[in-house]
């Protein structure tokens, strides 16, 4: 973990505290976090979002960076114009040659993998030299938890609600970060922030790369996901320790798992945390259950060994 | 010294993009817009124009692209047409409320559908309501110039609304003409490059693009109204100041023959020069025919037009766009009948749609719609019974 220890977490605090966003909100411990992570030489390019409007509301801002929303589809192509910008007053001696400026956009998942992904592509084939990171709290929660292509199966949603012929999303979550790597970008990860060391790691090495990188942070969601807000963390935990998120790196072409995790738990302690997957039969459990087995089998055979193990029952 | 050379109007805007040293170009082709963009490419492949090219994949990307650099401090340009110029409507009304001086060049398109790739206005003034600055250029010499003028309006400080400069697809975009072209120094001496207005800075860090509730958004609203509105004096100092600087003269609008005119005739881009073919034809024979040309559209020069129009006994207004439903039809007449009836002109304007989908505005429906004109002199407003009508079409 090239040395990251706690003490090692920066006590400033770049996002400003007062800001509205939720009590145990997922996106505002990555928001805080990854100022931290990446200090502040930054400017950000924003998408629509739930973060956006909580932490913007005129004449306050939560943001001690440079920071600029423009609409919901766009931040990677706002965030491509700001990079050649500054790289081209650099060029012309208008911002010094040596100031060090890193460009990073962020989106939730609506504004990343549905409505931002045209956007999104644009900026990693160019190859701008941007972070992009995608807080994923798998639906349109600004607008009040509509299904978005991030929603993952059977998770209930006010549009994907929990009926007599609908069981909750049928479809399955897309691989945004399959469709980002495709691109043949220098760096893509995932982090969650229940495992801080690793969340600080990557943010820092994507954003040392020159070149467009992508950070996928799992991002909880008290009111949509439906649990307490003190659960917060415990919950991202458990998603590591299912198998139904896995903290890993493409670095280049190598594809390593950075939590490796020996015996998972039953994705079921997972599910039952979260109001959203309360209408769930056994068989349905059964199934998420065979999906992640799947999935981790293929991430198994890409790490060339088993860094996630097989489910222990208690 | 000055340099005339022979240029398509896309080529004339691309080289006033390079008088400008723009430092970023964001665009997505799109006809009849293309070839502006094609050759701002060759400058800065053949180090003619140090800039940053960005290869967008949507014209939504290339303006929310230019707003980004913008906001970053550089100097910006996009050009689109039609489709590409919807695909970005919503991005345009950001622009301007984001008080960022970007500068677009739109080859006027019709809409789809059908899909049409040939010159009407539709594109242009489906623009009209998005707070920007837009001005309407005759021919290839006029494209090029008022870009350069778009440069030094929009980044003036008591300004700071992005500008859209119209030319007509086809008719002036691939016409070539003999431009007089302004060099890169004098272009810049005319409109410096001085960063006014607020950026993105690590040094400075501040928000752009908050969310304004009941309690704020009103207040941005108005300044946007407010700025477009003292944007009348800059933009007629920015004309007197090119005059000067390059001898060419530019007005909100030209008048031909308007002081003892009967019947005023208001056009706006390349059938201009139709109409005032006619309109001297017409002097020529005794009739007293004017004709106004609305060079600015945003924002729209009402006093200026109205002084035209005082001692008219009909006013004819052709438009080359219509919006279906409404009271007006032709977007263009919308603006002039408001003016005449502010000032309490009542006297008939009749609206002439002509020229839809790249269709030829021909000399004889110059003819016609004088003719029909003079038929109503000595009427009212309100004795018209059809205030529209369509010219060059089948029935």
């Amino acid at each position: 973990m090239s040395g990251f220890t706690i003490a090692s977490i920066p006590r400033e605090e770049l996002l400003a505290p007062g800001h509205r966003m939720c009590q145990g909100c997922g996106a505002a411990i990555v928001m805080r976090h990854l100022l931290k992570a990446l200090g502040k030489d930054v400017i950000i390019a924003h998408a629509t979002g739930c973060v956006e409007v909580t932490t913007s509301l005129y004449p306050e801002t939560a943001w001690r960076v440079p920071w600029i929303h423009v609409a919901f589809e766009n931040a990677a192509a706002v965030a491509s114009g700001i990079e050649a910008a500054v790289k081209a007053l650099k060029k012309k001696g208008e911002i010094s040659p040596e100031k060090k400026i890193k460009v990073v956009a962020i989106g939730g998942d609506g504004g990343t993998v549905d409505i931002g992904l045209q956007a999104l592509s644009g900026m990693l084939e160019r190859g701008h030299n941007i972070l992009y990171i995608l807080y994923d709290n798998e639906a349109y929660m600004n607008t009040g938890i509509q299904r978005s292509g991030a929603t993952p199966l059977y998770a209930w949603t006010t549009t994907t609600p929990a009926g007599k012929v609908w069981r909750g999303e049928w479809r399955r979550k897309k691989d945004i970060v399959g469709i980002v790597k495709a691109h043949g970008v220098p760096y893509t990860a995932t982090v969650n922030f229940a495992y801080i060391s690793d969340f600080y790691t990557k943010l820092k090495k994507a954003s040392e790369i020159d070149g467009p990188t992508f950070i996928h942070a799992y991002a909880p969601c008290v009111p949509g996901w439906r649990y307490e807000p003190h659960l917060t963390v415990k919950i991202a935990k458990l998603a590591v320790q299912t198998g139904i998120w896995v903290n890993y790196e493409i670095d280049g072409d190598s594809f390593r798992v950075t939590t490796p995790v020996s015996k998972r738990l039953p994705v079921e302690e997972y599910l039952r945390a979260q109001g959203r997957f309360a209408h769930l039969t056994g068989e349905e459990v059964e199934m998420i259950q065979k999906m992640v087995d799947e999935d981790v089998d293929y991430i198994n055979k890409l790490a060339g060994s088993v860094v996630i193990g097989p489910v222990e029952r208690k | 010294m000055s340099k005339v050379i022979p240029l398509s109007g896309n080529y004339a805007v691309a080289y006033a993009v390079k008088a400008a040293d723009v430092d970023v170009v964001a665009a997505y082709p799109i006809t009849p817009q293309t070839a502006v963009v094609e050759k701002v490419a060759e400058f800065v492949a053949n180090g003619e124009l140090d800039a940053e090219f960005l290869h967008v994949e949507s014209e939504h990307s290339a303006l929310s692209a230019v707003l980004g650099a913008s906001a970053a401090g550089a100097r910006v340009f996009t050009a689109t047409s039609a489709q590409g110029l919807l695909l970005m409507y919503e991005i345009m009304h950001i622009a301007s409320t984001a008080r960022l001086p970007i500068v677009m060049g739109i080859a006027t398109r019709a809409i789809s559908a059908p899909i049409n790739i040939w010159c009407d206005h539709s594109d242009f003034m489906a623009a009209s309501d998005t707070g920007w600055i837009m001005l309407m250029a005759l021919n290839a010499q006029e494209a090029h110039d008022l870009i350069i003028a778009a440069y030094r309006i929009a980044e003036d400080p008591r300004v700071h609304i992005p500008v859209a400069v119209g030319y007509d697809g086809f008719i002036v975009s691939h016409t070539v003409e003999p431009v007089d072209v302004v060099e890169r120094e004098k272009a810049i001496k005319y409109a410096p490059k001085r960063v006014t207005w607020y950026t993105l800075n690590p040094e400075k860090p501040m928000t752009m693009g908050s969310l304004a509730s009941p309690d704020w958004y009103f207040e941005f609203r108005v300044q946007l109204q407010n700025a477009i509105e003292s944007s009348r004096e800059v933009i007629s100092e920015a004309f007197t100041d090119f005059k000067h600087y390059f001898g060419r003269e530019y007005r909100e609008i030209d008048s031909f023959y308007t002081d003892d005119a009967d019947v005023v005739l208001v056009s706006m881009g390349s059938a201009t020069g139709t109409v005032l073919a006619f309109v001297e034809e017409a002097r020529r024979a005794g009739m007293k025919v004017g004709l106004l040309n609305v060079r600015l559209f945003r924002p729209f020069p009402e006093v200026e037009i109205a002084k035209h129009l005082e001692n008219a006994k009909v006013v004819a207004v052709l438009d080359r766009a219509m919006n279906a439903g409404s009271s007006f039809v032709g977007p263009l007449y919308s603006d002039i009948v408001v003016t005449m009836f502010k000032r309490g002109l009542d006297i008939p304007v009749i609206n002439h749609i002509t020229g839809l989908g790249g269709r030829a505005v021909l000399k004889s429906y110059v003819e016609s719609i004088v003719k029909h004109a003079y038929s109503l002199v000595g009427k009212k407003m309100r004795d018209i019974e059809r205030h529209y009508s369509f010219i060059g079409v089948r029935e």
